[in-house]
Formats: structure tokens, C-alpha cells, sequence
């Protein structure tokens, strides 16, 4: 017998949740659903733009009846249950159907405010919250023309904006002098008001209703002050209350909202509630994203696996009235000792504000241009330090090194046909409607099933943009974590601490220890697991071969007609009449189609078959070549000029260096892959400053620079220290990859890594700690003692022979 | 008529990764799972004939080494929000040898 699950309320929160189950455990309950609104699961957030006429009702239908019938849910739409009988563990709905359960989610949502005036329920005096009301109020709009929308909120705001769509002429009454009080300070309220005002929208503020009049249907409003004014359609648009009644009755301890705990239960641990139903931590949450989350929470602990906790959200909001871009986020006005930093550009009618606690983002406004506000977002949930990019930081983070996008950035301006993702063709019509059409919340879900942003990852930026303005602030941008990948809820760094704290050794102790949801992983998170235990356990961990993508696993890199190609290292691009010799007579021998010269100066063969790699490579080994591992998340080059041995120009050997920073680094497996260079003077001819890790040498010693980066996002080095000798060249360099190898989270590059973790953080790992610099290239030197092996010669030699020879019929 | 044919040992094919028979008409790919479980796919990826024997797998099903489609070694089929299908053919698996359900044009060896 399956156990008996019964959700109440049709709503976003509570279907979320279910899909949320459904997911990790498909067969586990039977499940019963009773909504009150006689329609199957739709966008509540899209109600707006319904009502602007920007959306039909089927657009914004999330699950439609059939799918509760593939999912094998009975759907009582319709009936509103009025009764919890816990003793007997069953509901009772308005008509006499009941249900039994094993286990109960509350998930109902919260009451329209109605303000207590005398004629408040005159015909004609509607809230905004569900179908039903849109449909009022069109109808409304359709008969009559003025209408008074009361509360100048994010709700009333864009009920009103709806309204004037429709052809009415609206007025906003709003009890206080500046709207939208809990999102904008006064700046970005006033801009706001003012660009409403430009649309036709009237505003009365500072205005305290008193009553509602007319004979049955309503005629206007009338305030304290004595005034009123006249309408035929009043929406109160004030707020919600947490729709509680239900499980007070059912004697369910209550506050404002139903009280749950961490792990989304009431007080009757049967009972569990999410959504603006419930109150957690002495909040009950307004807005989609924190209810999402609530939803995994809550479908993870009735999936009895009972790990993941709910711990709070910080959420931002965004007007869903188009063309108005406005975001904000956490606390926006100062409190004493705060800095505030503020760019305002009044001919281009953009205003930012940032509100800054000990170099921490505490709080946004965004008014007019808000295509950074999820980075914004983003640095105040995980309390970034911007000491290093505070004075550029209003620019926005193309201005950090993004050369690459800049204006493209300025995602909304974009034609539907405008390209997004260039590696998948993917135009910006594309994903919109992806967005609405299948519900899309968040950027896995685009991934799947637009492919953008699935490749490169370039345009994840404007992707996200796109999210946050389709949906609102129900797009999750950055949950507080990110788990690794869809086999498991831990991030990156919880993965790699259990590994070190619990000394776990191998794949499968690793995915036992972490509850991975998954027998074996999957292509995401196995290499990850791969590369991260290489690097703990250097000389203990047998390398994987199965878990590593194919270029590492066959040592080239695999090519779109299913061949590979052979890049020999030629140390620091230096090369002689021998080994170019040598090259010619091998590539001559296999018939290699192309040759070509890389841009990291040496040799690319192109066009062999699998089965010939290993017949080549000894011939290459036999010449003295070792891989390039040109096809690996591995040191890959360093890039020399010809320096002082030759150029008029050079202070060092920047050559020599060069060969031998790359004798000490090659084989090194790293999160992603890592490219050095030296240049001999600051004309800087080897390219050192896009580089993860660039030397300029100079007269007086070797400037060091880090973190840059030359490929999809153009990112400049950041200028780490000076140093005087060759020897302590090397030192850093050592010491700033094994740093750089500990402590990123797979597949980021220097770059990103670097503006995630700080400049300042790595100069104190590296640059002012001593002893820490000098343990870290030891330990760099260690495990380069296991890592300078030959790939290519030991699988000439017939390491792995399976991987390049195929299968015969027997016999 | 099923033609069973032996092409391999078990232990020929890794745990988690697979082999490829090269044929006249065709490269299939023989996969074995970490359950032991050998299926038998044409390799060639639905989207753009990728070597599917190249890819990471896991569970039964194998993500595709070009562009990342996941498919499903059971049945050949694009999993997730892509569309597509592969030939799979019958195999399996007596006292350690693999064994492949061949038709007569399938045999002529490459
Ligand atoms: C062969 C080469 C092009 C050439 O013909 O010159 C090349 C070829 C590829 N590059 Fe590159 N890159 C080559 C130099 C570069 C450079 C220039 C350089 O190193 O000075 C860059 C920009 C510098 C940089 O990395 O910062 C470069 C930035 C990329 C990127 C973007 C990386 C980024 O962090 O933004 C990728 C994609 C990736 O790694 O995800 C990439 C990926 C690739 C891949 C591996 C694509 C793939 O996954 O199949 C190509 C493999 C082709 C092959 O089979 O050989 N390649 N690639 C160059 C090999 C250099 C070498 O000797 O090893
Ligand atoms: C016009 C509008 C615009 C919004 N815009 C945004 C936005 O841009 N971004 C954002 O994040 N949020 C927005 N919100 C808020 C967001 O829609 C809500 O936070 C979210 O829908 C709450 O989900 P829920 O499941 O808790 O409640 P609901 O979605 O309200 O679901 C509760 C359901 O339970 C049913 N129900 C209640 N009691 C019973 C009962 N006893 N028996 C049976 N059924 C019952 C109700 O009929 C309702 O269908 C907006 C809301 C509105 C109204
Ligand atoms: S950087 Fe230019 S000038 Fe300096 S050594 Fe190299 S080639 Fe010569
Ligand atoms: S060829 Fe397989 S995913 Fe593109």
C-alpha cells in the first residue's frame, strides 16, 4: 500500500513542491489535490500582464489537467476544504468530498487585504489575486471607464497599470508620499511616479480612505480629509494575510502565518505547509522564490530523506510593468555608518544606488537600467568583499574585464531575432517563449530546453537577464548555494571540505558520504569528483579513466567528424631543426590530413583516427616529444617572446624562463585549463596579461600577474606583486597554482575564480603569508612528482589498450 | 532469425565505459553499466552523429561526447527536452561473453 499524500491548495507553492517529489521519488504516495479556483495550476505572477493583455490564459497555465492525470493525482478543482480532522487524519471539503492522508501539505496561500471601510463590499470592489478577479475586472473595463486603485505597491501598481491598459483612466491612492515605500527610497520613487505620470497614470498621495459610496454598486472614494473622488471600479491593492484559518481551526499553532520549522513542518509533524501560508523563522515570504525553495525543502523531507533544511531566503523585486526597469533588493535605505554610493544620469533616466556595510553590498535600487541587479543580488547574498571593484562597480560587471559583451549587455533593448547564444543559435524571441510557454523558472530548466547558454556559457549573463525580466523575481538567480549538479543539493565547496575533513578517497566513498541522489553521477559531477580527489590525494587516488570527458580520457582532442588531433608540448614554443625535422618525418609517415600551428606556439595534427594515436605517439615519444595536453583541464602552455637573448628591447630571459616554468608545470591536472606566459619587456609581445598567470620581466626584477583570461570573456591580469629573482618565480607561480587547484570549484578558470574569492584574498594566501606560500609550492612540487608522467608514451606502450582498439567478431 | 554472435568478454568492455565493433554497414557501441548490464547502440549520436561509445556514462543511459545529449541505452532514445532516436540491437550477456543478435547483412566484418 502507498502512503496517502494530500495537498490543500492548487497553488504555485504547492504544486512546485509536488513537482519538486516527483521528481525523487515518482511512486512513493498517492496524491490528492484540492484547489478552491476551479482551474489546474497557473502562474499567479503572470496575473499582471494577463490583465495587461500582454498574456492569454493559457500562457500562463503551468500544469494543465492532464497533467495531474500522467502523474497519476487525483484533482478535486473546485472544492474548498473546510476541514482537518486530525484525529482521524482526514480533510473535508466544502461539498463532503474527504480524503484520508498519511501526510499533509498545506499550501493556502494568502488572503487579498481588504481595508475594514464602510462599503468595502459594494459591487465593484475587487482584489487582484487569482483569475477570477482579472476576469472582473476586464469585464469592468470593458463597461466603465474611471477606476481608483488603492496601495501604490508593487501590487496596486501593477493592477493599475493593467487597467489603463484596458482603456480605463486609473487613479492610485496611496496612504504615504512616496510609492512602492518598501522597495525604493524616495530618489527612485519620485523617477517612478514621474515616468507613470507620463503614461496617464493619476496619483493621490498622502490620502486615507474613509469610505466607499454609492447604491449597490460603487460610485467613488471618500478620505479623511472630506474629498473624494469618483469611480466605478475600486481594486484594493494594499496587501495579503496569510490565508490561516483552515489550520487554526484544525487547532495548528499559528501566528501570522502557520509556524513550520526548518524542515517545513507544523506543529503536528505529520502537517507540513509551504508558501505564503506559512510563516518560518517569524517570516512568511511574499514572492515565488523563497516558496520554491520552501517546496524542495518540504518535498525532500516527505521523499523521507529528510537532509535538506530551509533556512531563510533574502529576496529582490522587480515592476512587472513593461518598460519600466526597476529592481531592489535588501535594505536600500542607510543606517548610520553606512556608505551609499549612487550614480545618477537624470537625461537617461537611470538612477543605482548601493547601500554599502564593511565593503559588503547590504541593498540595491535599480531605476532604469537594472541588467546588473542580479549581480548585485548575487554579491549581497553571498556577502562578496568589492573592496577591489568598488569604484567601478556601478558600471556594472560587464566593466569588469567583460570587454567581450559590453553593450550587448543591455539584454531588454535586443530585437526578438537578435542572436543570444551564438555556439546554439538561439535568438532572444526563442528563449522568451520557451520561458512562458513550458514555465521555465530557472537556468538548468532554459538550458534544457533552449540549449542556450548549455555550451560555452558566455551568454549566461543575458540569459539570466531574460529570466529575471520574463518571469520577475520568481527566476531564482542565485540560490544561496548551488548544488554541484542535479545528483546532488551540495555546492562545490561542501563537497570539497567532506572530502578533506572526512579524508574520503574515492568516488563512491564520496557519493555514499554525501547521499548522492544517483547510482553513478553523471557527466557533470564525476569528472568533478575525479579532479578533486586527484588533487587531495595526490599519489593515493587511482585516477578514473571513466570518469573523465573523452579528450582527457584519449589524450586528444575529439574533433566534430569523430577524429582527433595530436599537439606534442615544445617547452616555452622554443623548437629546433631537429625537432621540426623529426615533426615533418612523423606527420609524412601517418598521412596526418592538416598540420597546423596553434596560437600557444607548436604543432597541431589533425585528423587521426583513434585507433592511430597510439602508433603515432611512440613515434613522437621515440623523438623525445611528451603530450601538450592541448585537450586537457591541465597547464596547457607558456607562452615566451625571445627576450634578451636576442630582442633590443629584452631585460631577461624571458625564454629560458619560460622553459623552465613549463619543465615544472606540465602534467599538472588543474579545475580548468591554465595557460602562463613571459614576456621580456613590458611591450609584452607573449600576450603575459591575459593569462592566468602572466611574468612581464623589467629591468629591476619580474612583475607578476594573475588571473587573466583571453578566450570567451577577455579579463586582464590583476598585478599581483614584484619579484627579483628567477627563483622566486617559480615559488609563486607553484605556490598560486596549487592554491588556485585546492580551492576552485571544477571547470572555473582563474578568472572567475579570482573575482569570486578576491585580489586581496590572494595576496595574503600569497603574496604576505610566507610560510603558507612556501608549504603550498611544496605541496605543488609533491604532487608534480606523480603528475610527469608521460600519458602518450604509456599508452604507446599499451596502457589502456581498450580505449583504441575496437572490438573484432570472435572466432 | 536472431543470429547470436559472440563478440566479446565482459571484462573486454570497462565498467562505465564501451567498446566499439566495427562493421560494413555500421559502428556499433556496446556499453556496460556499473551493474554489469551490456547494451548495444548504433554509434552514432541523433544530433549530429557524435561516437557515442566516446561519452561519460551513467545509469543506463550515455551523454553524448560533442554536444551533450543524454541518451538512453535501453531504448536508443534522446532523453530530457531533445528529440531523437538510435538503433539499439538485442545483446546479451552468458557465463562472461557477450553475445550479439545480428542479421545476416550485419555480419560481414570491416
Ligand atoms: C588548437 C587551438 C587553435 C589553433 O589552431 O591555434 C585551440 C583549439 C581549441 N580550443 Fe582554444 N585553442 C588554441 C588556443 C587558444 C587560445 C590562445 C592561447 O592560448 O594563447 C585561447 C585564448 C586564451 C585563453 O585561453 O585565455 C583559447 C581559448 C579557448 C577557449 C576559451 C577559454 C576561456 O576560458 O574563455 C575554449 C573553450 C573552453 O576551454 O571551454 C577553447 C577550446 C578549444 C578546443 C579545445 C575546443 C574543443 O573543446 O574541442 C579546440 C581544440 C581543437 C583541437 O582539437 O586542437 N579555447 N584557445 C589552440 C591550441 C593552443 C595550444 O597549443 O595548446
Ligand atoms: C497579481 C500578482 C502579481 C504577482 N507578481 C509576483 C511577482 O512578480 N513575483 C513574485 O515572486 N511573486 C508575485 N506574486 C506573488 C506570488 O504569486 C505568490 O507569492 C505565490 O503565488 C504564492 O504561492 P502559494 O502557493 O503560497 O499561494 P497561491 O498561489 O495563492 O495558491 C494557494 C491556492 O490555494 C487555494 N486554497 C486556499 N485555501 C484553500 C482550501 N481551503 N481548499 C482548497 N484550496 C484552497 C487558493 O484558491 C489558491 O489557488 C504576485 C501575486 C499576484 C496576485
Ligand atoms: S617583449 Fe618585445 S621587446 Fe621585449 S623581449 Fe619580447 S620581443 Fe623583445
Ligand atoms: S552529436 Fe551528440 S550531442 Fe551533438
Amino acid at each position: 500500500m502507498k502512503e496517502k499524500l494530500v495537498l490543500i491548495g492548487n497553488g504555485m507553492a504547492g504544486v512546485r513542491t509536488l513537482e519538486e517529489l516527483l521528481k525523487i521519488t515518482p511512486d512513493h504516495y498517492d496524491i490528492t489535490v484540492f484547489g478552491a479556483e476551479p482551474y489546474g495550476n497557473y502562474n499567479r505572477i503572470m496575473l499582471s500582464p494577463l490583465l495587461a493583455g500582454e498574456k492569454t490564459v493559457d500562457d500562463i497555465m503551468l500544469n494543465g489537467e492532464q497533467w495531474y492525470i500522467d502523474n497519476g493525482i487525483t484533482l478535486h478543482k473546485g472544492k474548498t476544504v473546510t476541514q482537518i480532522d486530525r484525529v482521524n487524519r482526514k480533510v473535508i471539503a466544502d461539498d463532503g468530498t474527504t480524503a484520508h492522508y498519511d501526510r499533509l501539505l498545506l499550501a493556502t496561500g494568502s488572503n487579498p487585504f481588504v481595508i475594514p471601510v464602510p462599503g468595502k463590499d459594494k459591487v465593484g470592489v475587487i482584489a487582484f489575486r487569482d483569475i477570477q478577479d482579472v476576469y472582473n475586472m476586464l469585464t469592468a473595463a470593458r463597461d466603465y471607464k474611471k477606476a481608483v486603485v488603492i496601495g501604490g505597491g508593487l501590487l496596486g501598481l501593477e493592477a493599475a497599470n493593467g487597467l489603463m491598459k484596458q482603456g480605463m483612466d486609473v487613479t492610485v491612492v496611496h496612504l504615504l508620499d512616496s510609492l512602492m515605500e518598501r522597495q525604493l527610497d524616495k530618489v527612485a520613487s519620485a523617477l517612478l511616479k514621474a515616468s507613470l505620470e507620463e503614461r496617464g497614470m493619476q496619483f493621490l498621495m498622502e490620502a486615507a480612505t474613509q469610505e466607499i459610496i454609492g447604491n449597490g454598486r460603487v460610485q467613488g472614494v471618500r478620505f479623511k480629509d472630506g474629498s473624494e473622488i469618483k469611480a466605478d471600479l475600486v481594486v484594493m491593492g494594499v496587501g495579503i494575510v496569510p490565508n490561516t484559518a483552515l489550520a487554526q481551526d484544525a487547532g495548528l499553532h499559528c501566528e501570522r502565518g502557520i509556524v513550520v520549522d526548518d524542515v517545513m513542518q507544523t506543529f503536528d509533524p505529520r502537517i507540513y505547509a509551504v508558501g505564503e501560508c506559512a510563516q518560518h523563522r517569524g517570516i512568511a515570504y511574499g514572492l515565488v522564490a523563497p516558496l520554491f525553495e520552501q517546496g524542495k525543502v518540504a518535498a525532500n523531507q516527505l521523499a523521507k530523506l529528510g537532509y535538506a533544511h530551509y533556512k531563510g531566503s533574502v529576496t529582490s523585486t522587480k515592476l512587472k510593468v513593461t518598460g519600466i526597469d526597476l529592481f531592489s533588493a535588501g535594505e536600500f535605505n542607510q543606517a548610520e555608518g553606512d556608505e551609499v554610493i549612487v550614480l545618477q544620469d537624470a537625461a537617461a533616466g537611470t538612477y543605482k544606488k548601493l547601500v554599502i556595510r564593511d565593503d559588503c553590498v547590504k541593498g540595491a535600487v535599480l531605476y532604469g537600467d537594472t541588467i546588473d541587479g542580479t549581480w548585485y543580488f548575487q554579491l549581497m547574498r553571498e556577502g562578496t568583499s568589492i573592496a577591489d571593484f568598488r569604484k567601478t562597480i556601478l558600471f556594472g560587471q560587464h566593466d569588469l574585464g567583460d570587454a567581450g559583451h559590453g553593450d550587448e549587455t543591455r539584454v531588454m533593448a535586443l530585437s526578438d531575432e537578435a542572436e543570444i547564444c551564438g555556439c546554439n543559435g538561439v535568438c532572444k524571441g526563442d528563449i522568451i517563449q520557451a520561458i512562458s510557454r513550458e514555465g521555465l523558472f530557472t537556468l538548468d530548466d532554459v538550458r534544457a530546453y533552449t540549449k542556450a547558454s548549455s555550451s560555452c556559457g558566455s551568454c549566461t549573463g543575458l540569459v539570466e537577464a531574460l529570466l529575471a525580466s520574463t518571469v520577475g523575481e520568481g527566476y531564482d538567480a542565485s540560490p544561496n548555494k548551488k548544488p554541484m549538479c542535479k545528483c546532488t543539493e551540495y555546492s562545490h565547496d561542501e563537497v570539497i571540505a567532506a572530502i578533506k575533513e572526512n579524508e574520503l578517497k574515492t568516488i563512491p566513498v564520496v557519493r555514499d558520504f554525501l547521499n548522492w541522489e544517483t547510482p553513478d553521477g553523471c557527466a557533470a559531477c564525476r569528472p568533478a569528483l575525479n579532479y578533486y580527489l586527484l588533487a587531495y590525494w595526490p599519489g593515493e587516488y587511482q585516477d578514473d579513466a571513466q570518469s573523465r570527458f573523452i579528450n582527457e580520457r584519449a589524450h586528444g582532442n575529439i574533433q566534430k567528424d569523430g577524429t582527433y588531433s595530436v599537439i606534442p608540448r615544445i617547452f616555452g614554443g622554443e623548437t629546433s631543426a631537429e625537432q621540426l625535422m623529426s615533426l615533418g618525418r612523423i606527420a609524412k609517415k601517418w598521412k596526418v590530413p592538416t598540420v597546423k600551428f596553434t596560437g600557444g606556439q607548436r604543432i597541431d595534427m589533425l585528423g587521426l583516427k583513434k585507433d592511430e594515436l597510439p602508433g603515432i605517439w611512440g613515434d613522437l615519444a621515440d623523438a623525445g616529444f611528451v603530450s601538450g595536453h592541448a585537450y586537457g583541464k591541465a597547464l596547457r602552455t607558456v607562452k615566451t617572446c625571445v627576450g634578451s637573448e636576442w630582442c633590443r628591447f629584452g631585460t631577461q630571459d624571458s625564454t629560458a624562463l619560460g622553459i623552465k616554468l613549463e619543465e615544472m608545470t606540465w602534467g599538472s591536472w588543474m579545475p580548468h585549463k591554465y595557460k602562463l606566459a613571459v614576456s621580456g619587456c613590458p611591450r609584452n609581445c607573449a600576450e603575459a596579461t591575459i593569462k592566468d598567470f602572466g611574468v612581464v620581466c623589467v629591468d629591476s626584477g619580474y612583475e607578476l600577474h594573475v588571473g587573466g583570461n583571453g578566450g570567451i570573456k577577455v579579463r586582464v591580469t590583476d598585478f599581483l606583486c614584484k619579484v627579483e629573482t628567477e627563483e622566486e618565480v617559480m615559488e609563486y607561480v607553484g605556490a598560486f597554482s596549487q592554491l588556485y587547484r585546492e580551492e576552485a570549484h571544477y571547470l572555473e578558470r582563474t578568472a572567475p575564480w579570482l573575482e569570486r574569492v578576491s585580489l586581496s584574498y590572494i595576496k595574503e594566501r600569497i603574496v604576505e603569508d610566507e610560510d603558507g606560500r612556501k608549504a603550498l609550492y611544496e605541496r605543488f612540487k609533491y604532487s608534480q612528482q606523480f603528475a610527469q608522467t608521460d600519458p602518450w608514451k604509456a599508452r604507446a606502450e599499451g596502457v589502456e589498450a581498450h580505449e583504441f582498439t575496437p572490438l573484432q567478431i570472435q572466432g | 532469425m536472431a543470429n547470436w554472435t559472440e563478440i566479446a568478454k565482459l571484462e573486454d568492455i570497462p565498467k562505465l565505459g564501451a567498446r566499439v565493433l566495427k562493421m560494413d554497414s555500421v559502428d556499433i557501441a556496446l556499453f556496460r553499466t556499473a551493474t554489469d548490464e551490456v547494451f548495444a547502440i548504433k554509434d552514432q549520436c541523433p544530433h549530429k552523429q557524435g561516437p557515442l561509445s566516446q561519452g561519460i556514462v551513467h545509469g543506463s543511459s550515455v551523454t553524448c561526447p560533442l554536444h551533450n545529449w543524454k541518451i538512453d541505452l535501453a531504448s536508443g532514445e534522446a532523453l530530457g527536452p531533445d528529440e531523437g532516436c538510435v538503433n539499439t540491437y538485442e545483446v546479451k550477456v552468458e557465463n562472461g561473453n557477450v553475445y550479439l543478435a545480428l542479421s545476416a547483412d550485419d555480419v560481414a566484418v570491416a
